[in-house]
């Protein structure tokens, strides 16, 4: 079994192991699915261009899913994630691999609760940072256990 | 796409706190494993019941962005003559406080927080802020979210 950390083992600076997630058209179309979200421009090509897109491209929220995937997996199943929040100032098109990386920024002590900030974020395959985000974690504090 | 500057402060007048009609969704394992699948995540907590069961948390959950299923009313189901049809997403926060668990019957509540406008690469933007509340069948709120549409 994983070891996941606790709040004691964490310093800020310390980096969160990165994901890496290759979306595809069909995992676009199985999110619509899934979400609900069915605007045209996540898995037909000439509603997108229609728009002033250069094609498909992700939902914003995909990738939002993918930073709680980063968060989560780092922190394990006795964190709790308190918040997740990104910006997406960019866009992401299926063929792109992503990855998914993060960065202990705080750690604080808050009645009784041991909680990490991090920031967050997803770039592409060429460094570029299209959604920057954030995170609050609350993991497990090993004086109370 | 409009032209013209756009008249924020009418959409303000008119769109400015408006609260969504409650959305109601009844959360089923099936398709929490169908998000989890869709969004490419593995983890046990939202994909296996038996081994969840093993965790402190005693069952599945649902993962953290599954309540953007709960379709509350949003901007593409404003009005047809608002004036800008196009959209993209430009962001969201959530806040945390209560598992979502298989079987939890959660109400979604959107209201309108804030409008305004801003030149983008695609022309003239309109930003509309919404802030979802979800609450589960105890009337705890288990989480919230506030969301950035762009409509251009």
């Amino acid at each position: 079994m994983t070891d996941y950390p606790y709040w004691e083992d964490v310093k800020e600076g310390d980096e969160l192991p990165p994901l890496t997630k290759r979306p595809t058209t069909r995992q676009l179309v199985r999110y619509a699915g899934v979400s609900g979200d069915f605007y045209e421009i996540h898995y037909d090509k000439e509603f997108a261009i229609s728009t002033g897109l250069p094609g498909v491209i992700l939902h914003g929220a995909l990738n939002s899913a993918f930073l709680g995937q980063l968060v989560i997996d780092w922190m394990g199943p006795r964190g709790v994630l308190k918040k997740l929040g990104c910006q997406y100032r960019g866009m992401s098109k299926p063929g792109d691999v992503l990855t998914c990386k993060g960065v202990v920024t705080k750690k604080r002590l808050q009645d009784g609760e041991g909680l990490v900030d991090c920031e967050v974020w997803v770039e592409d395959q060429t460094g570029r940072k299209f959604t920057p985000g954030w995170a609050t974690a609350a993991l497990p504090v090993r004086a109370a256990t | 796409m409009p032209d013209a500057a756009p008249d924020v402060e009418s959409l303000r007048k008119r769109f400015l706190g408006q609260i969504s009609p409650p959305e109601v969704m009844e959360v089923e394992k099936g398709h929490v494993i169908a998000f989890a699948k869709a969004i490419d995540d593995p983890n046990p907590l939202w994909n296996d019941e038996a081994q969840a069961r093993q965790s402190h948390l005693g069952g599945m959950v649902a993962p953290p962005t599954f309540l953007r299923a709960a379709r509350t009313q949003r901007l593409e189901d404003l009005p047809p003559d608002f004036p800008y049809t196009r959209l993209l997403d430009g962001g969201s926060e959530w806040e945390y406080f209560e598992a979502v668990r298989p079987g939890d019957r959660i109400t979604a509540v959107n209201r309108i927080a804030d409008i305004f406008s801003r030149a983008g690469s695609l022309g003239p933007m309109i930003f509309v802020v919404s802030e979802t509340t979800y609450t589960n069948q105890f009337g705890r709120v288990a989480a919230t979210q506030k969301n950035t549409s762009i409509r251009y």
